[in-house]
């Protein structure tokens, strides 16, 4: 029974700690892709604002200047993103994966610049990371049974960004569903003609789209060089941006239920961390890679059966061009 | 009256009235092409004024500057009387002038009252205007007729109704001027004329409407006063009461035009095309043709009227074998043509002898980037005629091309040219000499002058019946029932997904295709 409930909340606790980025990621895409703009670059703007985060961290020593310089990092990249996609109409997807590949270059070189470290940022000190917070009654409530064990080892100690992923959510759901920008943001999506016709511009709305989206991606990307982490290696995000991207499809482009695929996916993520080594009975240990691959499969199958008809926004990745 | 005398006419404002709107010396180009040439338009208070033109003629181009979603490149406009600056659509909004374009700009997966408030909010949070917007729909029903229960999901609306959310969205902004473009394109007989009525109750409250569109019959049902466009140009600024439909069309074109050509009686011969009992389905599973049976013969036109969205689109494609049938049975000349092998189907058809002029022709008819003299052959690509051995055969390709270009009035009659470097009307010519060149025994016509100038439908109207008169099966489908009414030797009418029956064009009235179209009345 005590070794069951530990089991749970261990599995539990990695669940959520994997899924922050992925929500956050996936919160981001939501933004991009409401606005009618195809985010494929989710993945290059959270190992760029990982990077920038490991390396302001590391240099100086404090953690929030280091979400700062990732907030600036991936704001940055979106912006280039709008560029290319809003202003000049470009590929949504050409410009988002020339992201990807530049960020998962441009990252390692600056590290071997800089910190004379082969495509990574030095080991970051305690105090220059994100630390685990207690929340208040931890310690009074552990021993009441259950809830107490529940309370303590998988909502509290955690690091305060995965409590900022956990507020974003409703906030996302607020901005989307309850206010007039959530309203042009939906709509701009679907039919940007009719949000041009009806007095509003439409570049304006979509950047403010991807400058939200870079917002969001900055935070996923501190979070996994500043907390989950310490420091920045090569290819840290390892595809979250493009699972959450399948995360936010698989939840419709809905907050809630986009929320709900990261945590599956993350438990799919935790399930294999903890079966890698494990014999299973009558096949004996499977091979870590195959276990590995269990999220990625995971996706996989729920993608092309089981999500159902999920109808992207309609304008999205279609540039905005007036007719004659 | 001349139509220079009719211009003289329009500069003093009408009897102790004001201008709504003057747009003056307006000028307008894209890229090489000039889309409005010192066009003069003045439009006087409280007046349903029409704007009649052929396609390209510049009438949207001239509303597009109105309403702001485009710039003039010179020119002036007064919105009463006062000189106005009119950057973005939100300019004229706020100026009272609205815009209903002809494809809707309305979200479809929102709601009536969310439709409403978009751009329109009035706070940071929907909630501010909400209440507000729903007490000011519900007035604006009351006052003009306009009911709408501001929760329907636009989607599930019909097009009558997703018109009227757009005259809402205008009137909700404190539009006092209303410029509709093309509105009846999409609706029966019977929701155009609850809109022009709705249209003089708009004006009997003092509201200006601009109407613009390219079917007389309403200019001359609801106008006060109409200005002809031709070429970028205003030609002509005429009272409605002075004027007739015969003059108009004359003005549109620069010539003389012979509406609705007579022909003789059809002398049908043996069965050509037999369908029995048909289901369709869409891309979706969801049935669009729900058993349908029907003959077309040798030596007659039949005509399939109805409201587009009803099932047309589908049994046309899979009369021409690009979508697959669910059920029931399709016989050319005797040969059962099936509902199997998707895909072969359109090929075996075509040496059967079938000809179709695909609905879309920018999706089916034509490929844009081609040469027309490649264009020209298409489907009939393996026929041996155009072969040197075991290559294409280009200069006799072009040599064919030349002639039906010739032959069938496309302008410029160079094989050469790109598809897409023809306008609409030529476009379709040249698909129709493609189609009718290869001698087909079933000629299948899909809404044959959608997008076509007067002059083009007169043209193919008569292709048409020639065709007819030589002893070919010919069935077209279209949403114009003018069209329908001057072709067909008989007509059925669709409406969801059935032939909801069968009327002879001499004794059917407007009226009653109109309800029969709705799915209201059956046939007499």
């Amino acid at each position: 029974m005590e070794d069951t409930l530990l089991l749970i909340a261990t599995m539990a606790s990695a669940t959520l700690r994997v899924a922050t980025p992925l929500v956050l990621a996936a919160l981001a895409g939501l933004f991009a892709e409401r606005s009618g703009i195809v985010d494929i670059g989710l993945e290059g703007k959270m190992l760029g604002a990982a990077f920038a985060a490991a390396a302001t961290a590391a240099v100086t020593g404090s953690a929030w200047l280091g979400l700062l310089a990732a907030l600036a990092a991936s704001t940055a990249l979106s912006l280039i993103h709008g560029f290319a996609s809003i202003t000049h109409h470009g590929n949504q997807v050409v410009s988002g994966m020339a992201l990807n590949i530049m960020v998962a270059g441009l990252c390692p070189v600056l590290a071997n610049a800089w910190f004379r470290q082969s495509g990574q940022t030095p080991m970051l000190a305690q105090q220059a990371r994100f630390g685990p917070i207690e929340l208040p009654f931890a310690q009074a409530v552990a021993k009441v049974p259950v809830l107490g064990p529940l309370y303590a080892q998988v909502i509290s100690g955690h690091n305060i960004l995965v409590y900022a992923a956990a507020v974003a959510v409703p906030l996302v759901a607020f901005v989307v569903y309850r206010t007039s920008f959530g309203l042009r943001l939906r709509a701009v999506g679907e039919n940007p003609e009719a949000v041009d016709t009806a007095g509003v511009s439409v570049s304006r709305l979509r950047y403010r789209a991807l400058i939200l989206a870079g917002l969001l991606c900055g935070v996923a990307g501190a979070y996994l060089s500043t907390a989950h982490n310490a420091g920045f290696i090569r290819d840290m995000t390892a595809g979250k941006g493009y699972l959450a991207l399948a995360a936010l499809i698989f939840g419709k482009w809905k907050p809630v239920p986009t929320l709900l695929a990261c945590l599956l996916f993350a438990f799919a993520d935790a399930v294999q961390i903890r079966l890698q080594g494990v014999p299973v009975p009558g096949i004996g240990a499977i091979p870590v890679q195959l276990i590995q691959a269990l999220p990625y499969v995971l996706t996989v199958l729920l993608l092309a059966g089981f999500v159902g008809k999920s109808v992207a926004p309609k304008a999205s990745g279609i540039p905005y061009l007036k007719e004659r | 009256m001349t139509a220079a005398l009719a211009l003289d006419s329009a500069i003093a404002p009408p009897q102790g009235g004001r201008w709504a709107i003057e747009a003056i010396g307006i000028d307008k180009w894209f890229g090489p092409v000039h889309a409005n040439r010192d066009v003069t338009l003045r439009v006087a208070k409280g007046s349903i004024h029409g704007i009649v033109g052929e396609n390209g003629a510049g009438k949207s181009t001239l509303m597009n500057i109105l309403y702001g979603y485009h710039r003039a490149d010179r020119g002036e406009i007064l919105i009463d009387g006062k000189a106005a600056d009119i950057h973005r659509p939100s300019d004229a909004l706020a100026l009272g002038v609205g815009m209903v374009h002809q494809h809707f700009m309305l979200v479809e997966p929102f709601t009536i009252l969310e439709n409403v408030l978009l751009g329109a909010e009035g706070g940071t949070l929907l909630a501010e205007g909400r209440d507000k917007a729903r007490a000011e729909l519900e007035r604006l029903g009351r006052d003009y007729g306009l009911e709408v229960d501001p929760d329907a999901l636009v989607e599930d609306l019909p097009v009558g109704i997703q018109q009227r959310v757009e005259i809402l969205k205008a009137l909700y902004r404190g539009a006092e001027t209303l410029i509709l473009d093309e509105p009846t394109g999409v609706l029966t007989p019977q929701e155009a004329d609850r809109l022009f009525q709705f249209l003089r109750v708009l004006r009997d409250q003092g509201k200006t409407v601009i109407l613009i569109t390219h079917k007389l019959r309403e200019i001359m049902d609801v106008t006060d006063r109409v200005t002809v466009m031709r070429r970028g140009a205003v030609v002509a600024d005429l009272p409605t009461q002075n004027t007739s439909k015969e003059e108009l069309a004359e003005l549109m074109v620069g010539r003389k035009v012979k509406l609705g050509g007579d022909k003789a009686r059809a002398a049908p011969g043996a069965v050509v095309l037999e369908v029995e009992d048909l289901h369709v389905n869409d891309e979706q599973g969801k049935p669009r043709v729900r058993g349908v049976t029907f003959n077309v013969r040798a030596g007659e036109i039949v005509g399939i009227a109805g409201v587009s969205g009803n099932g047309q689109t589908e049994l046309l494609e899979a009369l021409g074998g690009i979508r697959p049938a669910a059920s029931g049975r399709i016989r050319l000349k005797g040969n059962e043509v099936g509902t199997r092998r998707p895909g072969l189907t359109a090929r075996i058809l075509r040496r059967l002898g079938l000809g179709h002029v695909p609905e879309d022709r920018h999706r089916m008819g034509l490929v844009a980037g081609f040469a027309a003299y490649e264009n020209a052959i298409l489907g009939h690509q393996d026929e041996a005629q155009y072969h040197r051995g075991w290559l294409l055969d280009r200069a006799r390709m072009v040599d064919y091309c030349g002639e039906w270009m010739k032959g069938y009035d496309v302008r410029p009659d160079n094989p050469l040219l790109e598809a897409l470097s023809f306008s609409g009307g030529n476009q379709q010519k040249l698909v129709v000499a493609r189609e009718m060149e290869h001698a087909p025994d079933l000629l299948l016509v899909g809404q044959p002058t959608r997008g076509v100038d007067i002059g083009a439908i007169e043209f193919i109207h008569k292709r048409l019946i020639a065709m007819r008169d030589a002893g070919k099966a010919v069935l077209v489908v279209s949403v114009e029932l003018d069209e329908i009414m001057a072709l067909s030797d008989r007509i059925l009418v669709m409406f969801d997904g059935r032939i909801i029956g069968e009327v002879s064009p001499e004794t059917a009235t407007e009226r009653q295709l109109g309800l029969m179209m709705a799915g209201i009345a059956e046939a007499a």
